[in-house]
């Protein structure tokens, strides 16, 4: 017994000594930087001086959270008419919905801000149909769309590879003894994939809340986010990096108590089941 | 326990070699140079690769390498660990490196073709011996505009404040660049120590922000090439380049003066091959190579041999050499004092941070609260409920 203990922990070694050396070691380095000025000595003046940015902060989070949230919708439909369709099939729509993904985000971002831009191809298409020609790089809409576009796919594939075990004879069962689609829908379906949802929406929250390449280039270095602001203080030649590895620190926490409140949103540890109708 | 012993003394040996292979060691088939990206001659559409030249006249490898920003390359170097010989910092950038002592002093018997530099370029502010770097190219900051979409020829940096020309106005994404602009039009020094005079510009810099389509730095490119936008601050070499590829651009320089930069070669303390470099550094003032790079990069040239040749194209371009009144008007930027850069970086953060964010966020945010606190609250109340029931 004793001696599998010991098999089984070895087993982790591997990862243990990766996840000290690149997550806790840093970790640990980045909370020194936050708490101590540029000459080493101790001190809670970066963290007091992260309040200035409170601006920032929620911009970025009230981006995320529209973005997150317009995945959702997005992909919860995708995901299901997925898991629906024959093996072969599903195989093809999950190699479309990863597609994107194997060319780089900041090449795609790149070229986005191409298509999106006043001449660009989607603008000439407006202007050809007479729908006239929109605003759309340099505006919040243009950043938030980007996170979903680079996002999606984190969003769609944990919401398929949970709809995937929900048994057909589940729905059909529900049918039988007389639920319509809603209730379907309600009872069923959003009960059983809140796995799925709960995790779909920490993969797009995350990456969503600390992105920086794509606010400056989409949003035209006008809508920046806490990414960008700690990107630059890396930058500067100025010592800014213990202000920058404060608000990193900060945003950590923040990102932390959204996971725990989404956290208590998408736990179904209570037998009562459908609480959210 | 020998072959513990060993295993010990081939780890040892391997954190040495690891030791000298990062330190700086001394070696003479390679030089490591870090240069600015785009900022040679390299071979493309026809030109001569320099690196090649080089290492075909004298059998010295090069290994080159870019950097985005003084900053980025300043950071790199201080960070230790690398071992670079040559590099290419601009003005204010080598006069801050020499403060701090990070470069070495050139063997001026090594580059004999230190004479080709222009009498105007020698003994500037930031080296007035000349006694650790040399000039690269020179260069200024005008205002870029296309013909096509403004009514009239600029003049003057207000019309990059211009409500006519909302959302068609580009400006530098970095603090210096950006604040000098806004300090032209205010008339304060580019190197003013004056808190107050740095809040006056960053008032200014918020007026703009209105009517700007974005804060940019290469993607000026994209955007001036397309006619995406109508204004734009940016190099005059660069401006070329892109003219190269829209002819409806144009490029004025502001009657209230703006920016003039050397971009100068130079050796840091860590180098590994102090003669490679200076063969390097001697390299680039040949007439020749100077032709080359002079006629790529469009940029203005401080060397004698480059002006005096026949065959230099660019020899009477009124941009890149700029009439002798503007570049009276012209100021270089010189090295701040380290609070006064503190203070200047922690004005862009404001100008970036500022938001319009109206009370109608903060209230929808409050609802979302409220909202998120009462549906936990519920939760809990249930699940309290739940329990009570079964026990």
């Amino acid at each position: 017994m004793k001696d599998r203990d010991l098999k089984t922990k070895l087993l982790s070694a591997p990862y243990l000594v990766w996840s000290v050396i690149f997550v806790v070691v840093p970790l640990l380095v980045m909370a020194y930087f936050a708490l101590t000025d540029a000459n080493g000595s101790f001190t809670f003046d970066n963290i007091i001086h992260v309040k200035n940015y409170a601006d920032i902060f929620l911009r970025s989070i009230i981006y995320s959270i529209a973005a997150t949230l317009i995945c959702l919708v997005l992909a919860y439909p995708i995901a299901f008419s997925i898991s629906q369709c024959n093996p072969n099939k599903q195989r093809v729509m999950i190699m479309l919905v990863m597609l994107p993904m194997w060319m780089s985000l900041l090449l795609r971002t790149y070229a986005m801000m191409g298509i999106l831009s006043d001449n660009g191809i989607l603008n000439s298409f407006f202007t050809a149909i007479g729908l006239g020609p929109f605003k759309m790089i340099g505006t919040p809409g243009a950043v938030i769309f980007g996170m979903v576009y680079n996002y999606l796919p984190y969003m769609i594939l944990p919401l398929y590879s949970v709809m995937c075990k929900i048994e057909k004879s589940t729905i059909e069962a529900a049918q039988d003894l007389g639920c319509n689609a809603f209730h379907v829908f309600a009872k069923i379906l959003l009960p059983l994939s809140l796995p799925g949802i709960a995790s779909g929406l920490t993969m797009v929250f995350v990456p969503s809340v600390s992105t920086f390449y794509i606010s400056q280039k989409l949003g035209g270095g006008l809508f920046d986010l806490i990414g960008d602001t700690i990107e630059r203080q890396f930058l500067g030649s100025t010592g800014g990096k213990n202000l920058g590895a404060a608000i990193s620190l900060i945003l950590m926490i923040l990102i932390l108590i959204c996971m725990a409140i989404m956290n208590e949103f998408t736990d179904d540890d209570n037998e009562g089941g459908g609480v959210l109708f | 326990m020998k072959k513990v012993v060993s295993l010990l003394l081939v780890f040892a040996s391997l954190f040495v070699l690891a030791g000298v292979l990062t330190s700086c060691a001394d070696r003479t088939t390679y030089i490591n140079v870090y240069n600015w990206g785009e900022y040679i001659s390299d071979g493309a559409d026809d030109s001569l690769d320099v690196n090649a030249a080089f290492t075909e006249a004298t059998g010295i490898k090069v290994n080159y390498s870019n950097f985005a920003s003084n900053e980025d390359m300043y950071a790199k170097l201080q960070g230790g660990g690398s071992s670079y010989d040559v590099i290419f910092p601009s003005d204010y950038m080598v006069e801050r490196m020499i403060k701090e002592d990070m470069l070495l002093p050139l063997d001026y018997a090594n580059i004999p073709n230190a004479d080709n530099v222009l009498p105007e370029y020698r003994g500037l502010y930031y080296d007035k011996e000349d006694k650790y770097c040399l000039p690269y190219n020179v260069g200024m900051v005008g205002l870029i505009y296309n013909k096509k979409l403004v009514d009239e020829a600029p003049d003057s940096w207000a019309a990059l404040w211009d409500k006519k020309y909302e959302g068609q106005i580009l400006m530098f994404n970095n603090p210096r660049d950006a604040f000098a602009i806004a300090q032209s039009l205010l008339g304060i020094d580019y190197n003013t120590t004056n808190t107050a005079d740095w809040d006056r510009v960053l008032e200014k810099m918020k007026e703009q922000k209105d009517v700007l389509q974005s804060y940019v730095m290469d993607e000026v490119f994209m955007k001036m090439e397309n006619g995406e936008a109508a204004l734009a601050p940016y190099y005059v070499g660069d401006f070329l380049t892109m003219r190269d590829n829209n002819p409806d651009l144009e490029l004025v320089f502001p009657k209230e003066g703006s920016n003039i930069f050397v971009d100068v070669v130079c050796i840091p303390k860590c180098a590994g091959n102090k003669a490679g470099a200076e063969a390097y550094i001697n390299f680039l003032l040949n007439p020749e190579i100077a032709l080359a790079n002079a006629e790529y990069l469009y940029y203005t040239t401080p060397f004698k041999s480059v002006i005096e040749d026949e065959e230099y194209s660019l020899k009477d371009d009124p941009y890149t050499f700029p009439s002798e009144e503007v570049k009276a008007n012209a100021q270089y930027f010189h090295n701040l004092d380290e609070d006064t850069l503190k203070y200047m970086n922690d004005l862009w953060d404001q100008l970036k941070v500022e938001s319009e964010s109206s009370a109608a966020v903060y209230i929808a945010l409050a609802v979302l609260v409220l909202g998120v606190g009462a549906f936990l609250a519920l939760k809990i109340s249930k699940k309290k409920k739940m329990e009570k029931m079964y026990h």
